[in-house]
């Protein structure tokens, strides 16, 4: 069968559906895909607000202050709420996805799903403690 | 292969966008965008920041944080541009804007690093 | 719960209209009905113009795929009782184009299907005198799970990339190139993948994983897809770094 039919009588007009612009709204799960497809927005705002705070930091104290202080202004602080909202989404949902692509192998059996789960949370924990003590400590 | 296709490089520079900004950005935000700024944590003294920022690892970890999850982040919103909004035919201007911009600000973090010292 | 539930069906008749529409029709639901009873009883004593496809009303044939409510179900599958009072939208699989009423083409699978190669590939088939294939319950386990396949199409119908972008190859075809992939006795993976890294081969699939949510057999095409990007990923590193005659 080819895939232009010339519609005949005996091969009637196929009906073909389109998509709406709104399909992502249609179920929840394609919604809750959406809203972790958009935390690349986030993630690429933090990047910048981090480079900024390099930038700040290599300025001078007077510069590094500065940039606190303009941290504090309420709409950045609504900004970086809702980049936390969203940036802890895309990490449990990775967390959460990443061991259906790393499937590794013992002595021909597969690890238990669970274990790559596992070791990726505690890797996330360990990760978090480094910086906490990177920052706060020391 | 029958074609050379960048996808493959890609998704695996996106997946490992993915790993570090899922690792690392969660906590930074907590703390730089929220308990500095209102104060629930103390922040680190100018120069105590400096010196965590200038050390060499530090500045090698933070550029191949920032410059991943650029990507990462490029990666995944050129495809929720061509399937959330369906504009998969203005798809040169999508790549140029997604991956164009994170080159950009990747030699930006680079620069700023480098400067540090 | 009553005697009888409605269940509102698409009509959709090439030769009359452009376009679908509905028709309600009453039928009953005893507990242990399912939508494709309710469908036989229409077109045994109501409407007998109504069109759909279904086999072995178990759950094994695959035929019976269709919208309900809004998802994709196995009819023979969805019981009448889950849906309450009703009403119950029975409408034809979404993502593909509907021929008549509830039945819909799926001529497009079957190539992608085709085209992933779906059997045992050999460099050299062994002889009948040497024996069978031998593979151990561990080998087994490898693929056997995405040899649980259908073919129900379901998925396809789930999937947002395949709706917006037919060309997409899509969860079954993918996830049976890796039931074979992965099989022991198998040695076509190099073939394979000239398909599936395409542009409209895996690198569509943005992981949303409807796909898996919705198969009746617990297939996890989902799985199976980024398991299989990775390996094409880094098959496609080693290719850089290896020249092929080396490989």
């Amino acid at each position: 069968m080819s895939e232009r039919p010339a519609y005949t009588e005996y091969h009637p007009r196929w009906l073909r559906r389109q998509p709406s612009t709104y399909w992502w709204l249609e179920r929840r799960a394609y919604l809750s895909f959406i809203t972790r497809e958009l935390s690349s927005i986030f993630i690429a705002w933090f990047v910048v607000y981090l480079l900024l705070l390099v930038r700040a930091v290599s300025r001078g104290d007077s510069s590094y202050q500065a940039f606190l202080a303009w941290s504090r202004h309420p709409v950045v602080l609504v900004l970086n709420v809702v980049t936390l909202l969203f940036v802890v989404f895309h990490a449990v949902t990775w967390f959460k996805l990443a061991p259906k692509a790393m499937v590794v192998h013992l002595r021909g059996k597969q690890l238990p799903a669970a274990l790559i789960s596992a070791s990726n949370y505690g890797a996330w924990v360990a990760a978090t403690a480094l910086v906490l003590w990177l920052l706060l400590g020391g | 292969m029958a074609r050379r296709s960048l996808e493959p490089v890609l998704w695996l520079l996106f997946s490992a966008g993915g790993v570090a900004s899922a690792l690392f950005v969660p906590i930074l935000v907590l703390l730089f965008g929220l308990a500095f700024p209102l104060g629930w944590l103390s922040p680190p003294s100018y120069e105590h920041l400096y010196g965590v920022l200038r050390h060499p690892l530090t500045r090698l970890v933070l550029f191949a944080v920032c410059t991943l999850s650029l990507i990462h982040g490029a990666h995944r919103f050129r495809f929720t541009l061509y399937d959330g909004l369906q504009i998969k035919h203005l798809n040169e201007l999508i790549n140029l804007f997604c991956y164009g911009g994170a080159i950009v600000l990747s030699i930006w973090a680079g620069y700023l690093l480098w400067r540090l010292s | 719960m009553g005697d009888k539930i409605t269940l509102q069906v698409t009509r959709y008749r090439p030769e009359e209209e452009s376009s679908a529409t509905v028709q309600e029709y009453e039928v009953p639901c005893p507990k242990d009905w399912v939508v494709l009873d309710g469908l036989n009883y229409i077109k045994d004593r109501l409407d007998g113009s109504l069109t759909y496809r279904w086999s072995c009303r178990m759950g094994i044939c695959g035929s019976c795929g269709m919208t309900v409510n809004g998802e994709p179900k196995l009819t023979c599958e969805t019981f009448l009782s889950e849906y309450g009072h009703g009403p119950v939208k029975v409408e034809p699989l979404r993502n593909f184009p509907v021929i008549r009423d509830l039945v819909v083409e799926i001529g497009d699978f079957m190539r992608k299907l085709v085209s992933v190669k779906p059997w045992i590939i050999r460099n050299k088939e062994k002889l009948l005198s040497d024996g069978e294939y031998l593979q151990t319950p561990d080998e087994l386990d490898e693929y056997k799970q995405f040899g649980m396949c259908i073919n129900c199409m379901l998925c396809y119908s789930a999937c947002p990339i395949y709706g917006l972008e037919p060309g997409f190859i899509g969860p079954a075809a993918i996830a049976l190139a890796q039931r074979y992939n992965l099989d022991s006795r198998d040695e076509g993976s190099a073939e394979r993948l000239e398909v599936l890294s395409e542009h409209d081969g895996i690198w569509g699939c943005t992981f949303v994983g409807e796909c898996t949510e919705v198969c009746p057999k617990h297939v996890d095409p989902a799985g199976a897809i980024q398991r299989y990007k990775l390996t094409a990923a880094l098959d496609n590193l080693k290719s850089f770094v290896i020249p092929k005659s080396a490989r």
